[in-house]
Formats: C-alpha cells, structure tokens, sequence
C-alpha cells in the first residue's frame, strides 16, 4: 500500500470533496482530511493546469486551492490549509474541466512552450487581432475558482479596539510575550491565525507542551488580555493601526450567530511580531507533482492529525531541521528510503538515515494523483528510488511582511540562513522567535532542469522563465515579478520570493540583498469582500435622508425617485396611469393652471454679516452686492479652472443677510466649497455661512394660477418675479421666493422642517381649490427642459465654460471670484468645444443619452444631456452639447443611441422652446 | 491609516478626515492669471515634506493645514485656519 494513509479512526465529521462523500476528524483542516482520505490529487495549476497536491500546511500554500461552500456562502480559492472541516462541507477543485482527474486545459501543460514567461505581455502588446484571437481560450483555461453569483447570507461586522500590545501570532515566543506584558500590567491582544495556540508545539512536542499554551492562555485572560483565534493579521498601516481578520465561522459554514467574519482596526501603542517562518521549496524538474511536499507540512500532518502522508519517503534538504521530519515519520511507521542533503558529509555521528550527501533531487516520475519516483545524481552516477513521499526543506524565510508594512527601513541579510532578517522600523514594532531569527542552511543548489523546477507553484512560474526574463532583458526585480507573473498570485510569493531572488542575483553576479526586493503589500493573506464591506453593503452604506413630508407623500404613492442622499416623488400617478401618463398630466396641470411639487432637498445656505456680500462674490461667478434688498437673481459657481460646476440663486433677505440656494445633488460639494472659501481664503472675513438645507423644507407653486393661489395664503400681493418677502401661512412663518424653474409665474416657499405639514396642507388646499394637482420630478424635467434651464449634472456637466453653457453675459466684469483667473485658460477658447445646444426631433423620439452624429459611423460631435417634449404640443425636443453647437443652429444631425438602439433625425435650435420672452413671468 | 491631532479634537483616525488638497495649489481669488495656471497645473509634488490642506469633515469641520511627508506618511506639524486662528 501506498499513498497518504491514517489509522483506524477515520472521523466522525461528514464533508463532501468533489460530490465525494468523506470523513474527517475534528480539528482537522481540509487538507489533513483530503490526505486521511488518500487523496493526492486536489488541484490543478493556474496556468499549464498541472496536477497538484498540497505542498503546505499553514496559509503559505500556494496549491490547494478550493471552493468551500455553495450558494450564496461559497468562498473562491480557499487554501485547502486553512479551512477547517466541519459537519455538511461541500469542497469543490478549480480549474478543471471537464473533472479534476481528465482536465482536458491539461493539454496545456504538454503545449507549454507555446505558453512561456511573458506570454501576457506579447499578446497584450502585440496586435489587438491576436489578443482577440486568445481571449476566449485564456478566459476559459487561465483561473480561479468562480465568484458566487448569489448574495452572502451572513453578516460581516468591523470593530475597532485599542491596546498597549498587540502581539501577532501565539507561537511560544508569542505567547510568552503576551504572559510578559500582561503581567506586566499592560493591556495585550494576542492573535494566531490558527484554530490552536502554539501548533509548532504539536508539531515538535517539548518540555512546554499544549498544557503550558493552556495555562499561560487562561493566566493572560485573567489579567484581562483578549487572545482571538483564527484570527489573522491581515494588514500594518499607519502609526500602529493594525487590521485583524477574524474568521468566527469556517469557509462556507453556516455561523452560529449569523456573523462569519469580523474586521477588527486595533490602534496598539506597541506591536510584537512572533509570525515564525516559512519553509522554502527546493527547485528541481517536477518539484510540483501530488506528493512533493514540505517538510514542516510532513511532520505537522504526521504529528497534529495523525496521517501519514507517505509509507516510502524520500527527504531533500539543506538544512538540519528536515531530519527531525524523518525521525517523525519512522516513528509513524513510514520508511525513509533516502536523506538528500545538498551539504557535504559531516564528521559527526551518523543520524541512523541512508543520508547521501552533496546531492539533491534530479527529477520526480509519477502518475497523476502520487509520486512514484525520485532520481539524484549520487557520486556522479543517477540513482533512482520508488517512493510516494518526497519531503523537502530549502531553509526558512522570517514572515517579515507586517514589519515590512510597518515602514521597515531596512532588511538584514544572514548569509548562514540565506534570509532576510527585520532590521530596524519606523513604528514601534519588535521582531522576536523565529520571525527575527533563522538556523543556518547550506548550498541550494541549481537544478540540472530549469524549465521545469518550479518556484511560483500558484503562478506556474519556474526558474527557467526566470532565465528567460533575464535573456529578454529584464534586469530588475519589479521588471521580473511583472514579467513572469512572479509572486503576483494569492500567496503573493509567500515559498517562491526567495527563489527568484537567488536565481536574479546570480545573473546579476550579484548578493542577493543588492537585487532588491518587491513591496510587502497588504493583506497577508487573501480576504474577503464581505469582510471590507463590512455592513455598509446595503443601504447603510449611504444612509437615506427623509424628507420632512416624507410621510405626506407616502400617502399619496408616489413614484419615488433617488435623488443623491434623498428619494423626492418623480411622479403622482392616478389610477392606472404609466410614470409617463402621470407625469405628461401634471406637467399641463401646471402650464395650464397651477401645480405643486417638494423642493426641500435644493441645498441652501444663509449668508449673513458685514462681509456677507463680499463672501457670496467669491462664490458666484455673477454680481451679489448690487442686488437691492428683497430681490434676487440667478447665478452659478465655478471651479478654479474656469468651470461651471453648479448654479443657483441668491436672494437678499435683508442689509447684511442673503439666503443662497444651489442644487441638491451638489449640496454636500458646495457646503464645503463654501467653508474653505470661508474658513481658508478669507478668514478676516466677518461673516456666517451657514448651511440650512435641512433646517427648512420647500414647496415650489408654479403655473397661471400661482398667483392667486399665493395671494390667498397669504393674504397680501404676492412679490413680484425675482423678489422675496416673509409672510405667514397657516399661523407660521415662511419665506416666500418669486422664482421659477418651469417656466411658469411660480414661487418657492420655505418654512421650518419640524412645521412644514401645516403649510403643505394649506398650499395643496389652496391649489386643489385653483383647480391644479401636484407633481413631482418628472414633470418638473419636462417643464424645465422646454424652458430650457440648466441641471447640474446634465447640461452643467463640470467641462463647460459660463459662455458655452450660453451664461456668459451674466459673469460679473469686476473678475475676483473664484475661477476667473482659471477662464482666461487659452484652451478654453479654442474651436471644436462644446456648447449648449437645443434639439427638436423631425419625427419619433430623441432617446436621452444618445450621441450626435452627421451620419452613421461618423464620430460622435456632442450628445443629448436632456430629452423631453413639448409639454401641451407634443414634438420630441432635447438639450445637448455640441461641438461649436451655437454656429450650427438649423443643421441637420442623427441622435443615436447605440446603447438603446434608437436614433432620431434631429435640427439643432437655440436651448428654449418655451416663452422666449418671458412674458408669463410677467404680472 | 494615520492618527491625525487634529488642532481642535484631539488624535483622531484618518477616516474622520478627508484630504483636500496641496497648499501650493491653492488660487487666491486675486492671482493673476499666469500664476493661476502655475498653481493649478504644475504643483511640486514633492518627495518628501509638503503642506497640505485637511478637513476634519466627520468630526469638527474645522480645516487643517498639515505637514506631512509624502513617502513616510510621518506628519510635521498641524496648525489650524480658519478666523479662530488670526493672530
């Protein structure tokens, strides 16, 4: 018998591997499990979809990679070493097709010469019609496992915490850090990634076992410590933020309390690293194959779940600890059939073991699922031995990657361990156990067969793609991981940095500390999206602002339409009528008589002191001093650069006191643009801005009859258009604005938010009465857009100029305001810019978005912002952007909507269709 | 995520803050056009220390103005603006 084997007890745990129903033990991870089940066989590699094994047993390996879960709870490229099982896991193999065992993407791995280093980067650079050509075979061979198309169940949660010691990893010296702070009065978070506290004691049992892990445990608690398991050290940031992971579910498991995950933010006054050392591969021809595995793994497997990974073992090193994995295994029962050991013969007593030394492995043979066979040049001759086993160890490499995100200044190379060592950093972060210090190795030799000694094993990358980055060229160690893909897979180069390294600075004729060395990037290991998103993954991500009468809305079921932060009715519909019915008829109810609509959400800000004025001159782009007491005006806002990037109005309230409005998708930009005109350009300035979007909601009455539906709320002569005056309504107080955005004689009433109900319910009574309706913001668009006014967001889009977008007579000629050294831009004059234009459809309907063309296939000239109709005549008419658009009016041009599949022949003309005049604002 | 004292509040977390933009980018509304154009087009953008302009948006609004080393992230100094902070 041969293969990975365990005794007798085989589990109780139920899990499924491929729709194969297995067992497994508690406390085992998928890949123990997998092994106990004589499973060699678990994946196949990213590229040439090689078979492979599992290599590792901690979060290092590169191979396993599965699926865990189903529905909407199954996680993607799941290390099969870091999952433990549980009762009802389904695991699923990547990267196959049509099954793990006959992958017909295998066939790649034969043609892989056609698939070298490199690859990528021809195709992408070469023509597009060869790309075109790969695309779909890459898309459908090169992968992962699949996104799940459902949503996750569960909840992710985040929390933030603070401590004098965080101490990463509950190793012994960990642990024992933790002991020494906790004692020492400090407060200590200790976090191990790993369901157990100090598994290397499993691994290599000592005078302080588990028992000791136990009782140091409950003493650090004691003392009011916090120690989190399966908890992972994800990120270093700034000034000692560090981003835990905490898994309180397993991979595809249903949590208990309904939270799989928690992201912790924990601000440490002082942060231990104890995140050990990770084993290195060896690199020889077929170095990938099931049953290659590392040495540590062998023994965790052997020594903390009880299998056996191999009954004929052959054990390749440089190093001394790998004879520790050989005493593991003959006392498992196992054979060792060959030590290869890279380093000269020792003159000291002999380990027991066949050791053949200066040697190391030439090449393995075996079939898909286990090894059969492996080969070394011994004294010049190759011999060959049957094993099912190959365990390696290349040395050990300090987990030096949060020092590294800790701003670690430096890296200390140890020539006698052939690693780096964490030297100085810029926080306060200490290095200790083995992340800090590692036993010295010997030579690793070059394979004899470079092409295929692999040292990415994720990113199919071996030495010989190194060799050839560095034949084309490729000289530094950022060009080489880019090249060859090297490092850049989930493992993120955790066994194959060090490699590729050597195998650089050897061509460079180099140390290998002078080859450099790549970014250590957040995370350390792969996370979620769930974990990230936390909560906010639904509607807490952008909180719903009510507005005031919301609840007299609701009432009336309407069509609600999201509007920034805010939903505002689109549309009253009455009986059966569609958005369009609805909208078309409250439109003509306020062009023939009258209508109300809620314009609570437009940002407002009162402006009030003696530099009042002076502020709101910065701010807009039009005159405001000259602006006489209970009148107001139009006016826009640029950018530095000369853009228009909102528009509004501004109202003198009294001497020193104007109310500013501007638009509601904007408020937030504008509150704040208005705070650092205020609070950093002019602070001498003796003024108050203050953003009052919230404090009052409004009411827009606009149409014929506005009016006399004014005058009878509020008793008295209603101002005249682009006036304002304070008034009662219903017993409160209001301010009352002579504006309008429809076209029609309107005014906007404001009234305090907490009051606004009584009023509503006056005007609506009043308008009933006039024989008008309400509307909402679809009507509102159609009036608007046959009046010809602006929207932010539509015609004002941030890339016009006040004179494209036709409002370059109102711009104020004394210049000072914020953008009128940014308009006298050259480029801002050039021909071929855009400008507003009107559209009027010779038939059908101009379809919103579409671009303008002269003919089919004829690049896009400018596009529709805004389409609507004529609202009491019918006709299709439109707003744009055209290129040199006011020189063009009465030419002919195609809006066309390839996104909509729609076109209509079009005529430019002037942006107003309604009441050029402005007659109707007229008393 | 840099801890940030801001003038006002105290040490806070960055995500309370949000980035506005380089002080020699800012355009005083009485520059000259060149100079405009200067400041909004070619900035520094220093490797190293440079003067930049915060809001402690989720906190107390107030605006900052920080010096901070772009590489490092290690922050210099931090006054406030504002008319609270006119001599």
């Amino acid at each position: 018998m041969s293969g990975p084997r365990r005794g007798d007890d085989c589990g109780s745990i139920r899990f499924t591997f491929d729709g194969k129903e297995l067992l497994a033990r508690p406390g085992d991870t998928l890949a123990a499990a997998l092994l106990a089940n004589g499973i060699g066989l678990v994946a196949r590699s990213f590229k040439y979809h090689r078979p492979r094994g599992i290599m590792a047993a901690g979060v290092e390996e590169p191979n396993a990679l599965v699926t865990v879960g189903t529905g909407g709870r199954s996680e993607p490229n799941t290390r099969a070493t870091d999952v433990f099982v549980y009762d009802g896991m389904v695991a699923r193999s990547q990267n196959r097709w049509p099954n793990l065992a006959f992958d017909v993407g295998s066939v790649l791995g034969l043609a892989a010469k056609t698939l070298p280093a490199g690859f990528y980067y021809k195709t992408f650079f070469g023509s597009a019609k060869r790309w075109m050509f790969y695309e779909w075979f890459i898309r459908r061979a090169a992968g992962l496992g699949d996104a799940p198309s459902e949503a996750d169940p569960d909840r992710f949660s985040q929390r933030a915490a603070f401590c004098d010691v965080l101490v990463v990893g509950a190793g012994p010296a960990g642990l024992a850090a933790a002991l020494a702070a906790a004692e020492a009065g400090e407060s200590v978070i200790l976090v191990e990634q790993d369901s157990l506290l100090t598994p290397s004691l499993v691994r290599d049992p000592q005078e302080l076992g588990p028992a000791w892990a136990q009782a140091t445990a409950v003493r650090i608690r004691a003392l009011g410590g916090r120690i989190l398991l399966r908890t992972t050290a994800t990120g270093y940031w700034d000034d000692n933020l560090i981003t835990l992971s905490e898994r309180l579910a397993e991979p595809g498991e249903q949590p208990p309390n309904g939270t799989a995950q928690r992201l912790w933010h924990v601000r440490a006054k002082r942060v231990v690293l104890a995140t050990g050392a990770l084993e290195r591969p060896l690199a020889f021809a077929h170095n990938d194959r099931p049953g290659v595995m590392l040495s540590h793994a062998v023994r965790t497997y052997v020594r903390r779940f009880g299998v056996v990974p191999g009954q004929r073992v052959v054990i390749a090193t440089n190093n001394d600890d790998a004879y520790l994995t050989a005493i593991a295994l003959r006392d498992a029962g196992a054979e060792v059939v060959a030590v290869l050991d890279t380093r000269p013969a020792p003159a000291g007593a002999s380990s027991g073991f066949p050791v053949h030394n200066d040697t190391m492995p030439l090449a393995t043979k075996g079939a898909r699922h286990h090894l059969r066979e492996v080969s070394a040049r011994v004294d010049g001759k190759i011999v060959r031995w049957q094993a099912d086993l190959l365990a390696m160890s290349g040395g050990f490499t300090p987990v030096v990657h949060l020092h590294m995100q800790a701003g670690g200044a430096a890296l200390n190379w140890d020539e006698a361990s052939q690693s780096f060592l964490p030297g100085a950093a810029r926080q306060s972060v200490t290095s200790i156990g083995a992340a800090a210090a590692a036993d010295p190795v010997g030579p690793t030799p070059s394979p004899e067969n470079p092409g295929k000694a692999f040292i990415d094993f994720q990113n199919d990358v071996s030495l010989g793609d190194v060799d050839l980055a560095w034949a084309e060229g490729y000289r530094s160690v950022e060009h080489l991981k880019r090249y060859t893909t090297l490092g850049m897979a989930t493992d993120q180069g955790k066994t194959s940095n060090m490699a590729a390294l050597g195998r650089l600075a050897e061509k460079q004729g180099v140390a290998i500390p002078e080859a450099g060395l790549t970014t250590f990037r957040p995370p350390y290991t792969p996370v979620t999206m769930g974990l990230l998103a936390g909560r906010t993954e639904r509607d807490a991500g952008a909180h719903l602002r009510r507005l005031a009468l919301y609840e007299v809305h609701q009432a009336k079921v309407p069509i609600w339409q999201p509007l920034g932060y805010w939903k505002r009715p689109r549309a009253y519909p009455q009986g059966t009528e569609t958005l369009a019915q609805a909208a078309l008829r409250e439109a003509r109810g306020v062009r023939q008589a009258v209508g109300m609509t809620d314009v609570s959400t437009l940002a407002k800000f009162e402006v009030s002191g003696p530099h009042a004025a002076a502020l709101l001159e910065l701010i807009c782009a039009t005159t405001v001093a000259k602006l006489a007491v209970g009148r107001g005006r139009y006016t826009f806002m640029l950018r530095e650069d000369g853009l228009v990037f909102d528009d509004g109005t501004v109202w003198r309230l009294g001497e020193d006191r104007y109310l500013l409005t501007s638009s509601t998708g904007g408020a937030d930009r504008m509150a704040t643009h208005i705070s650092y005109v205020r609070q950093f350009l002019c602070p001498q300035f003796k003024v108050s801005a203050v953003n009052v979007q919230e404090h009052y909601a409004g009411i827009a009455v606009a149409g014929p009859q506005a009016k006399a539906v004014l005058a009878a709320l509020i008793g008295d002569e209603p101002p005249r258009h682009m006036s304002t005056t304070s008034a009662t309504i219903a017993g409160l107080p209001v301010i009352v604005l002579a504006a309008s955005y429809s076209g029609e004689r309107a005014f906007e009433i404001y009234v305090e938010a907490s009051q606004a109900e009584p009023v509503w319910a006056a005007c609506e009574a009043e308008v009933i009465a006039q024989g008008g309706c309400l509307y909402g913001m679809e009507a509102m668009e159609f009036l608007r857009i046959e009046k010809g006014h602006l929207v932010v967001g539509g015609e004002i889009d941030g890339r016009l100029t006040p004179h494209e977008l036709a409002l370059g007579g109102m711009l104020n000629k004394a210049d000072g305001f914020v953008g009128a050294a940014g308009l006298t831009r050259p480029a801002l004059t050039q021909p071929g810019r855009k400008q507003l234009v009107g559209l009027e459809a010779l038939a059908g309907t101009i379809p919103e978005g579409a671009m303008l063309i002269t003919a089919p296939g004829q690049p896009a000239e400018g596009h529709v912002t805004a389409s609507g109709l004529r609202v009491l005549d019918g006709g299709s008419i439109a707003l744009g952007q055209l290129n040199d658009g006011f020189a063009r009016r009465g030419e002919l041009l195609l809006a066309s909507s390839t996104t909509r599949g729609q076109s209509a022949r079009v005529r430019v003309v002037a942006p107003h269709f309604y009441d050029i005049g402005g007659e109707r604002y007229r008393d | 995520m840099m801890l940030i004292t801001c003038s006002h509040c105290g040490p806070r977390a960055q995500t309370e803050f949000t980035y506005e933009r380089t002080v020699d980018s800012v355009v005083q509304p009485d520059a000259d056009p060149a100079q405009a154009m200067e400041q909004l087009f070619t900035r520094a953008n220093p490797r190293g220390l440079d003067d930049e302009l915060w809001r402690h948006t989720f906190g107390c609004r107030a605006w900052l103005v920080m010096t901070r080393h772009r590489v490092t992230h290690q922050i210099e100094a931090i006054r406030a603006v504002g008319p609270e902070a006119l001599p």
